[in-house]
């Protein structure tokens, strides 16, 4: 055997391996490709083999050729054997391959449901933990859906390793699989204190995760996270919660009150430069969500400040670069403490780094001012110029139209000079931006009227100097700019100096290169300036200036009707069509000039792009409702489209209607149509892609200009805007001389012409009038228009699904899908009337909050108490006739009962939660260090710790009154059922769950319509005056693999509840093994030692912890001994305590619900392996599908199939036994015929049965 | 989150890449060579935090790179990840691989692409960052080898012989271009514990 197996690995070792590959690669670099496809046929051939080993090595080589950039994707499924080798190192290539190659559409991955659930629950954590890395890589919603239970287990898992995993992997199974975030939270809250660092960072990383998307809904956290933050020392921990809270504190700005101090306390403390950066960073979120009201808010701004002027001033690149991050976030809403360091940020511009330079010209649009901005943009200009041809440039470009946009044009004082810059910017080579200029143009022009006669001035020399715009294909970005420079000359062509030059212009056979857009507002608006031209004629004597402007019309205007943009060609035939006309009647000396300009009379104004969304639709008009009915349903869809063909037979019933009705609209569309290509704010409908790519024009194209050297976007050597920036200055300087002349200072202060000074003089805001009364016209908006800015949320976004209220009470069809067969997925919504509770039996649907009301059920059952019998029958009357009844009082005692077993703060109902956080949010900030002393290791201020006894001082009345009389209430509740429980002491039964999601029972709280009859599993332990133990045992149940001679786990959760007014600590578990059921103990620790619970109980406060029993045999139920050591600590001192419990293990205990198809159920029973036994029950008065219900819940089974009052019930052992169930029922009996391979065994879970039943 | 890991040589070839969302090949080999272009173009003293980037970018993205020797190691990660721990974390990998690979070189890296993903597959799973403590990554890394060695057994034996003999053929790897400054860190940037 032996041999054989060298001898294959001898055949084989002459196989190329993955070094081989790479070597091949490396020794064939000119013909890498064809080299690279002989390696693929080999493997292929590889592939075929049966040897596990070359597939292995086969597809070790296929991930590297991936990474080059080869489809693997046709080795799938090989890459899927590979996975289930047996051997880790197959394992583990076939996981990696997978990771790297398998997405969403891999048809494959169905295939490895099973294999990756086996590997999932290896004995080996490398198994586990290789599958659950693969997994988040290519986890479908398929995948997460049937492994999201598995997953849970494995959170719970004993060793770390896996469960940090486990916890990491819950994040992507939320995403594909939203509906098991609710159920899985309570336990990954949990894991936020596990004792071990990693698992705890990596829960804390997947909140985090989950808050960033939808902070809203993880508000309650805060005070967990709160205690983590000023406990924990690990600083990626420390990280990713302080991030959170940056995300959680413009939701809760008393949060951010709490937070300041901790975080200013770390800031001063913390030397890693990284904890400092995100504390500054959430310091400032915490500021922005304060708009005021804080004392002390201007001392931790200016500390922010501070220290990020340290991270700039630094020479770490990296430092320097978040602290203009950083500081870009301050500048919101505190412009002014970030104005006082302009100095540094403006040094940052000329930074070689370019990210750093991004980051500081972000910091420049919040600190211009109208005193600055001439020279901020003065100096942005250079360096618009030196960074030629970079998406700098473009970013520059960008800055500099937004910085002196903001607000309205707030900052600009002198437009000419604006205009100017504008027309600087149109110099630029490649800039994609050239519709933002355009649009800033446009912009400018309509709304300052004053500029307006500048504007057209400048703009007909741009038009007259088209040809440097559009030279060059490359510009084509820039050209843009001629559609605003045509609009503007057109429309307000009366201040045009020399009309006929413009015209001319436009009129340029090169013009027919542009894009067609442009060209079509070519041609419109030099109609307009024809018009103009007119008009100045008309007083003349001669109209020779008129026909001249007729003939150039006349001539030029073909060119544009054989454009190949129908647009253009539209407008310059009907154009042209209409100066042939004009013409003929200026022969006839016939007066046209008024009629021709009335064609463009009027004045457009600005209207606001939202403008039309915010009409507010009037009152009674249903914009939904038809206008004529519709055709009648009797149509069938077939007959549709015939209908089309044969309109007379629809138009039939209303003719007279629909035509006039389609006459109106196609006139409105003409008339809306010609509206919006007047339109200058149409401008961003026309895509850019529009444009003509045509050949370079010809040399002969290019009419030679003559150069005006009055216009001063010619004045050689010096820009022209900087002429503003003096002349501004001038200005200023003037004014301010008058000003100080006027009030006669004393002092007359000299200044020389340059820029700088006068920048650091102290003149203000105020002091500086505009050049020339601006008149900044607001875009019109209609009537009440409504605020609408709501920017909506992108629907694709996967986190969209997350958004999912958390402390909500968990509903019966979210609880997680454990393992089973997809056949018995036909269930139906639990709602919907009386046959279904049969299928509520299945353990998909078995809800904890279905436990928890069993518990009730259970507690019925014991107790026989009137007032609960006479509820149940309340209940089931109701069920049978209106789920929705009014069922108030019970909602109360489930609250109740539910906030016994919960243990706040880490799992209270909502209204108990809400107000705990409210409560948290309200005190007192943080308690100071003496207190914290005192108070030892639970620092943090829990609500618990400080609620009961602190007299409720001045505000927050209201608030203490509410959680103390919740508490109030819910002690009563306990007198009340520490009086039953004491009478049922020692009849306590345990009752296990398919695994996954119990605790979420404590998270839930009222839920109305409830089909069952409420049940759960905790029970008493045992309690006395200081404690109360409840118990769950069987958390989950899972078998370590047959072969294992060490049986199978088993956990159980214990809730220790504090009962006393004095602090528990030092609490330590522990139970007298016996030979055959084995308390769990960290290695190193003797048999006899205690497990120390890990946490501490403040008074009234309860918590849970779960050990694991390893069990040997399961066939008898077992009692183990135990004792519960703990140190009670009050004001007197503290005193050492012990609580004696037993535990006792069912044999149902050791079930796992395991669904079954009928046909496998079958052969199971013929196959004639199994042992019969049967049982009778008498005076079992309820429903049947309670008494399946109730099989189903306390002894695991599963339905298998359901025939009138008859059914085949299946469970299976932890260690594999099958058991099944025939049950019938005839009036108040009950036969249960059973067979199962262990005799003993199914007559222990008979007897418990019958106890059961024997109960109620 | 991270979205993406990339390790690729001074002249964009790629040495590893792992994608925490799915791309197509083509879209992937893209994404490496813009990537490259954008990181190789700059400076050595210039800050290590990279926006743009047409693929890969958006405006919550942002590249991380450190440049060792021969080698680029970029991250791309979302705002959710602190920019200054990323850059510890690099530093965490790289020196990782250092003790793992024993004075790593770009070698080591070509040749066992695979030990390099599962040593990466301790420290980020699914795009989160999964541990920190080097010692924890190594001694996981550590345990599974050994598993592969009990596993390969006498089978293995022969197979590490020929290996061995291939190794010898080669015309002598150099080891020259060792990452030698791998042990300095960066001042300011205290190491994350």
């Amino acid at each position: 055997m032996a041999l054989k197996i060298v001898k294959g690995s001898i055949d084989r070792m002459f196989d190329k391996n993955l070094q081989d590959l790479v070597r091949g690669i490396r020794n064939h670099k000119e013909d890498e490709a064809k080299y690279i496809s002989t390696c693929i046929d080999e493997i292929k051939q590889e592939l075929k083999q049966d040897n596990i080993a070359v597939k292995a090595n086969a597809v070790c080589k296929l991930t590297y050729l991936q990474m080059l950039g080869y489809d693997v994707s046709w080795a799938a499924f090989n890459i899927v054997e590979v996975m289930s080798s047996s051997k880790f190192t197959y394992k583990r290539i076939g996981y990696l391959a997978a990771s790297q190659c398998f997405h969403e559409s891999t048809d494959v991955i169905m295939l490895t449901t099973n294999q990756i659930r086996k590997d999932l629950s290896s004995p080996n954590q490398y198994d586990t933990g290789v599958a659950l890395t693969g997994l988040s890589c290519f986890v479908t919603p398929d995948l997460a859906r049937d492994l999201a239970n598995d997953i849970m287990t494995l959170m719970s898992h004993t060793k770390p390793y896996i469960r940090k995993k486990a916890v990491l992997i819950m994040y992507k199974v939320f995403l594909k699989y939203p509906e098991s975030l609710r159920p899985a939270f309570p336990r990954l809250k949990e894991k936020l204190e596990d004792p071990d660092p990693g698992v705890q960072s990596a829960a804390v990383n997947v909140i985090c995760e989950l808050a960033r998307r939808n902070p809203k809904n993880y508000l309650s956290l805060a005070p967990l996270f709160f205690k983590l933050m000023t406990s924990s020392t690990n600083n990626w921990v420390l990280i990713k919660i302080i991030k959170l809270f940056g995300a959680l504190t413009p939701l809760e700005p008393r949060l951010g009150k709490k937070l300041i101090e901790p975080l200013t306390n770390l800031i001063h403390s913390t030397s890693a430069m990284s904890l400092l950066y995100e504390c500054v960073n959430t310091v400032i979120a915490v500021l922005i969500s304060l708009s005021s009201g804080m004392p002390n808010h201007s001392a931790s701004i200016q500390l922010c400040v501070q220290k990020l002027r340290i991270l700039i001033e630094d020479s770490d690149q990296n430092l320097k670069y978040l602290g203009l991050l950083a500081m870009s976030k301050i500048l919101k809403t505190h412009p002014k403490s970030v104005q006082s360091h302009k100095d540094l940020i403006l040094q940052c511009l000329d930074d070689k780094d370019e990210s750093i330079r991004l980051r500081a010209l972000d910091l420049l649009y919040g600190m211009v001012s109208k005193k600055n901005l001439m020279e901020i943009v003065k100096k942005l200009m250079l360096h618009v110029d030196k960074a030629e041809g970079t998406t700098y440039r473009d970013e520059l470009l960008t800055k500099i139209i937004d910085i002196c946009s903001q607000s309205n044009y707030q900052y600009i004082t002198n437009f000419e000079w604006y205009i100017s810059i504008l027309v600087e910017l149109t110099r630029l080579e490649g800039t994609r931006h050239g519709h933002l200029i355009a649009s800033q143009m446009l912009d400018v022009a309509i709304r300052v009227k004053a500029i307006r006669a500048f504007a057209v001035a400048q703009m007909a020399t741009l038009l007259d100097n088209a040809h440097l715009l559009t030279g060059n294909t490359q510009r084509n970005g820039i050209c843009e700019v001629l559609y605003a420079a045509a609009w503007i000359c057109g429309e307000f062509s009366e201040h045009l100096e020399n009309p006929m030059q413009t015209l001319e212009a436009m009129l340029r056979p090169k013009v027919a290169t542009l894009p067609g857009h442009i060209q079509a507002v070519y041609v419109q608006n030099a109609a307009k300036l024809f018009a103009t031209v007119l008009k100045g004629q008309e007083g003349d004597a001669d109209g020779t200036a008129a026909q001249e402007a007729s003939q150039l019309m006349i001539d030029r205007l073909p060119l544009f009707v054989q454009s190949a943009n129908l647009e253009v060609q539209e407008r310059a035939s009907c154009i042209l069509q209409l100066v042939k006309y004009i013409q003929k009647l200026q022969q006839k000396d016939v007066e046209v000039a008024e009629e021709v300009s009335a064609l463009f009379a009027g004045e457009l104004n600005p209207v606001a792009p939202k403008a039309q969304k915010k009409v507010p639709v009037p009152e009674g008009l249903d914009l939904d409702a038809w206008i004529n009915e519709p055709p009648s349903e009797s149509e069938s869809e077939d007959e549709q489209p015939k209908a089309i063909f044969a309109k007379e037979e629809t138009k039939h019933s209303r003719p007279r209607h629909t035509e006039v009705d389609e006459k109106e609209l196609a006139r409105r569309r003409e008339a809306r149509k010609q509206e919006q290509a007047n339109n200058p704010f149409y401008i961003k409908a026309s895509p850019s892609s529009q444009k003509v790519y045509q050949d370079a024009p010809g040399v002969e194209h290019i009419p030679v200009v003559q150069i005006d050297l009055n216009v001063p976007l010619k004045v050689p050597g010096l820009p022209m805007s900087d002429q503003y920036v003096k002349l501004e200055e001038e200005r200023r300087q003037k004014a301010r001389a008058d000003k100080k002349k006027k009030e006669k200072k004393k002092r007359k202060e000299k200044r020389s012409g340059r820029g700088k000074k006068h920048d650091s003089g102290p003149e203000s805001e105020e002091d500086i009038a505009p050049a020339h009364m601006v008149d900044i016209v607001t875009e019109e908006m209609p009537e009440n228009a409504l605020p609408s800015d709501d920017d909506e949320r992108d629907p694709s976004d996967p986190h969209k699904a997350l958004d999912i209220d958390l402390d909500k009470p968990l509903a019966d069809s979210e609880k997680l899908p454990v393992r089973s067969h997809r056949a018995a997925e036909a269930q139906k919504s639990p709602t919907d009337g009386e046959t279904e509770n049969a299928t509520l039996q299945e353990p998909k649907k078995k809800s904890s909050k279905e436990k928890r009301e069993k518990k009730k059920d259970k507690d019925r059952d014991r107790k026989k108490s009137k007032e609960e019998k006479k509820k149940k029958k309340h209940k089931d009357e109701d069920k049978e006739e209106d789920l929705l009844g009014g069922q108030a009082d019970e909602a109360v005692l489930q609250s109740e009962e539910t906030s016994q077993v919960a243990a706040p703060p880490t799992s209270a109902s909502t209204p108990a939660e809400v107000s705990d956080l409210d409560f948290w949010l309200s005190n007192a900030p943080v308690p100071s260090n003496t207190q914290e002393a005192a108070a030892a290791a639970e620092a943090a201020p829990e609500p618990s710790v400080t609620a009961p006894d602190s007299e409720p001082d001045e505000p927050k009345d209201t608030e203490i009154e509410e959680t103390k009389s919740s508490k109030h209430k819910k002690k009563k509740q306990k007198k009340e059922k520490e009086d039953k429980k004491k009478k049922k002491k020692h009849h306590h039964h345990h009752h296990h769950s398919d695994g996954g999601g119990e605790e979420s029972v404590q998270n839930g709280t009222v839920e109305e319509e409830e089909p069952l009859p409420p049940m759960s599993n905790y029970c008493l332990l045992a309690e006395n005056s200081y404690i109360k133990m409840m118990k769950e045992d069987a958390e989950e149940v899972y078998d370590i693999q047959g072969n294992l001679q060490d049986g199978s786990q088993v956990v159980v959760s214990v809730i220790f509840e504090n009962k006393c007014s004095s602090f528990l600590k030092s609490m330590e578990f522990n139970v007298l093994d016996s030979l055959n059921s084995k308390l769990q103990r960290p290695e190193g620790s003797g048999p006899h030692d205690g497990l120390v619970v890990p946490f501490q109980l403040p008074p009234g406060v309860s918590n849970e912890a779960r050990f694991v029993f390893t069990v040997q045999s399961i066939v008898m139920p077992q009692k183990l001994k135990g004792t519960l050591t703990f140190i009670v600590k009050n004001e007197d001192g503290s005193t050492h305590e012990k609580l004696d419990f037993k535990l006792h293990f069912t044999c149902t205990s050791y079930l796992i619900t395991t669904p079954c198809y009928s046909d496998a159920f079958a052969k199971l029973l013929e196959s004639g392996d199994l042992k019969s036994s049967s049982i009778r029950l008498e005076g079992v008065n309820m429903p049947f599908h309670h008494l399946l219900a109730r099989i189903c819940f306390h002894h695991h089974f599963s339905v298998v199939e359901r025939i009138d009052s008859c059914a085949s019930m299946y469970s299976r052992s932890i260690q594999g036994h099958h058991v099944c169930l025939l049950v019938k029922t005839s009036g108040e009996t009950v036969s249960i015929d059973a067979k199962c391979d262990e005799p003993t065994l199914l007559g222990n879970v008979l007897d418990e049965i019958k106890q059961t039943f024997s109960q109620c | 989150m991270i979205k993406a890991i990339l390790i690729f040589n001074n002249h964009g070839k790629p040495r590893l890449s792992k994608f925490y969302e799915h791309y197509n090949e083509d879209t992937e080999q893209q994404i490496i060579r813009e990537t490259f272009h954008l990181v190789s173009k700059r400076d050595e003293n210039v800050c290590n935090f990279l926006e743009g980037g047409l693929l890969i970018g958006g405006s919550d993205y942002k590249l991380i790179y450190r440049h060792y020797a021969t080698l680029y190691f970029v991250f791309c990660v979302d705002s959710s990840e602190s920019e200054l721990g990323i850059l510890d974390l690099i530093q965490v990998f790289v020196e990782t691989l250092d003790k793992c690979f024993e004075n790593v070189c770009e070698l080591d890296l070509i040749f066992h692409v695979d030990k390099v993903h599962h040593i990466l597959a301790e420290m980020v799973m699914g795009g989160m960052v999964l541990e920190t403590n080097m010692n924890e990554i190594i001694m996981q890394v550590d345990a599974q080898n050994k598993m592969e060695k009990s596993e390969a057994g006498i089978a293995g034996a022969p197979a590490r012989a020929v290996s061995a003999v291939k190794n010898m053929n080669l015309p002598e790897m150099p080891k020259n271009i060792n990452i030698g400054d791998i042990s300095i860190k960066v001042p300011n940037l205290p190491s994350f514990k």
